[in-house]
């Protein structure tokens, strides 16, 4: 086994070395612009790129005409939500996501606001999920877009997008998501979940990074997006530049791989999941799950242990590389909005760590991180006034802090 | 974030973790922070009456490394100071010593707030204290 373990695979993965290899060629070999029409190096580049495409949209449910490349998903995000607010802009102006959305799905409706269109953020449920009943009462005459994640990025709960979509469909409205965290790892299908628009990355499921891809359906509704980058009017007018040529080979050949190993992959990562869980569960008390197991990505786990702070705790175990909630693991000083929104409470959040497994984890590697986890959690709480209060049964919700 | 080397001796190795006997009236003790803020310090001194002297400092934190560290620098401090030195002891004393970065200076704070509310309660006790005994 190697140190340091790397568990944090929803920040990004390793690029799978069969991806590698059928990328490789096109950085030298096959060099060619897959917009020059005229020569065999164009044509090349051209064919390689719509086998992507195809590989692409053979996972998710869609033709290969629906695919469109970006860069990656905050910018399929980007294109996805001021492209229809644009386009729709006759129809209405208002959109609704959810307060646990990724930033680049956040951040893009917060511009928009700015320029008139209405957004409501609808709060989750303790278990992270939105609320259908919130959500069919949230929708009015002028609601043009519903955004909501597939899969949680921090808490890896999967949304009801398939219920979320059939009830878009029979409103009219058109639904994107975000399928950055599931797509690969759990079903998606843009057929039976009745989804519009939805965004992918390629280096969360074993591809390279700087290349995505936004799902645009065509039939039943045609979906029209304006484009937010202007150029040669590639990828059908909806995305200009060059197409990275590497990137997209890469990103087709890392969905034909999840595609044939899903059914066998997430039932290992699942069982490495709850061997996990079950060994922290077992030797710690007051361990909390953040987020609802029942509708979960198979390789997260979001666990807050009471009393010990993240950033703590991420020191003492700093040969594995998984993330933490914590206000002091952040920029802003601010505990995890996503965890904040469970109303869990933020002395939870600054407890959480977020493991994401992957392909490439062993089950010898987990046996260390339970292990090591058990270890420094148990030190930690030697060391935590909070843990010593708790266990002389005092209250602490009750206690007068000293806020700072 | 990479820690400074003392950073990290003090969160490996921590000093006078522990408590005192809160109910002795020699010992003050002192509790900052917040849950919610992901930082609580507990620091305790036991003060000679007589010569005013520290004798003794413990600590528990809930909080990052950094506030792990400055208490425990904290409590390293405090042994064999007068309540009076102790009162001298400033954030950016601690600061300076464990090289933190900017936006960890509010550990430093804390420690430096944990030290005086372990020091009033001292006081506050030895007072009620004198006033026991010139009452009787």
């Amino acid at each position: 086994m190697k140190l340091p373990i790397y568990m944090d695979n929803h920040a990004t993965t390793p690029v799978d070395p069969r991806v590698l290899n059928a990328m490789m060629p096109y950085f030298t070999d096959i060099f060619g612009n897959a917009a020059s029409r005229n020569h065999s190096f164009g044509w090349q580049a051209e064919e390689a790129v719509e086998k992507s495409r195809k590989q692409i949209a053979d996972l998710i449910g869609a033709t290969a005409k629906e695919v469109v490349f970006t860069s990656g998903a905050t910018e399929s995000n980007n294109l996805a939500i001021k492209g229809v607010a644009e386009m729709y802009a006759e129809k209405g102006n208002h959109i609704i996501t959810a307060a646990t959305e990724h930033k680049a799905v956040l951040d893009t409706c917060k511009r928009l606001e700015k320029d008139g269109i209405r957004v409501t953020y609808l709060p989750v449920q303790t278990n992270g999920l939105v609320d259908l009943n919130q959500l069919q009462d949230a929708i009015t005459d002028k609601t043009i877009l519903i955004s909501v994640m597939y899969a949680n990025n921090e808490i890896g709960v999967l949304q009801p997008i398939a219920e979320i979509g059939k009830l878009a469909k029979s409103k009219g409205v058109l639904l994107h998501t975000d399928a950055t965290q599931a797509v690969g790892k759990v079903p998606v299908n843009v057929i039976k979940d009745n989804i519009d628009l939805a965004s992918l990355s390629g280096h969360k499921m074993y591809g390279p990074k700087g290349v995505g891809a936004l799902y645009v359906r065509r039939k039943g509704p045609r979906v029209q997006i304006t484009a937010q980058m202007d150029g040669g009017g590639h990828e059908r007018g909806m995305r200009s530049g060059t197409l990275n040529v590497p990137g997209i080979v890469g990103l087709g050949e890392a969905c034909a791989l999840c595609h044939a190993d899903m059914p066998e992959e997430s039932k290992r990562l699942a069982y490495l999941r709850d061997k996990l869980r079950g060994k922290l569960e077992k030797e710690l008390d007051e361990v909390y799950i953040n987020g609802t197991m029942e509708h979960r990505l198979p390789n997260n786990l979001n666990i807050s242990f009471a009393y010990v702070e993240g950033e703590s705790l991420l020191m003492g175990i700093n040969d594995i590389a998984v993330s933490s909630g914590s206000a002091c693991t952040s920029a802003t000083l601010e505990p995890s909005y996503v965890l904040k929104a469970l109303g869990a409470g933020d002395d939870l959040a600054h407890s959480s760590i977020r493991f994401g497994l992957g392909r490439f984890n062993t089950e010898e590697e987990v046996d260390y991180v339970a292990a090591k986890v058990i270890d420094v959690v148990q030190k930690l709480r030697e060391l935590s006034p909070l843990y010593e209060m708790a266990k002389e049964g005092i209250d602490l919700t009750k206690v007068q802090w000293t806020a700072h | 974030m990479a820690y400074s080397n003392k950073v990290l001796d003090h969160y490996n190795n921590p000093r006078n973790v522990g408590s005192l006997d809160k109910n002795d009236p020699n010992v003050g003790t002192g509790m900052v922070g917040a849950p919610e803020c992901g930082d609580v310090m507990k620091l305790q001194v036991k003060v000679n009456p007589e010569t005013g002297v520290i004798e003794d400092a413990k600590f528990k934190t809930f909080g990052c490394g950094s506030a792990i560290a400055s208490s425990s620098l904290a409590t390293e401090w405090l042994h064999g100071k007068t309540v009076d030195e102790a009162l001298q002891i400033k954030n950016t004393d601690i600061v300076n010593e464990l090289s933190l970065p900017p936006v960890k200076i509010h550990c430093s704070v804390l420690a430096e707030d944990a030290i005086k509310a372990a020091i009033s309660d001292y006081k506050k006790k030895a007072a009620t204290k004198t006033e026991a005994v010139a009452s009787t």
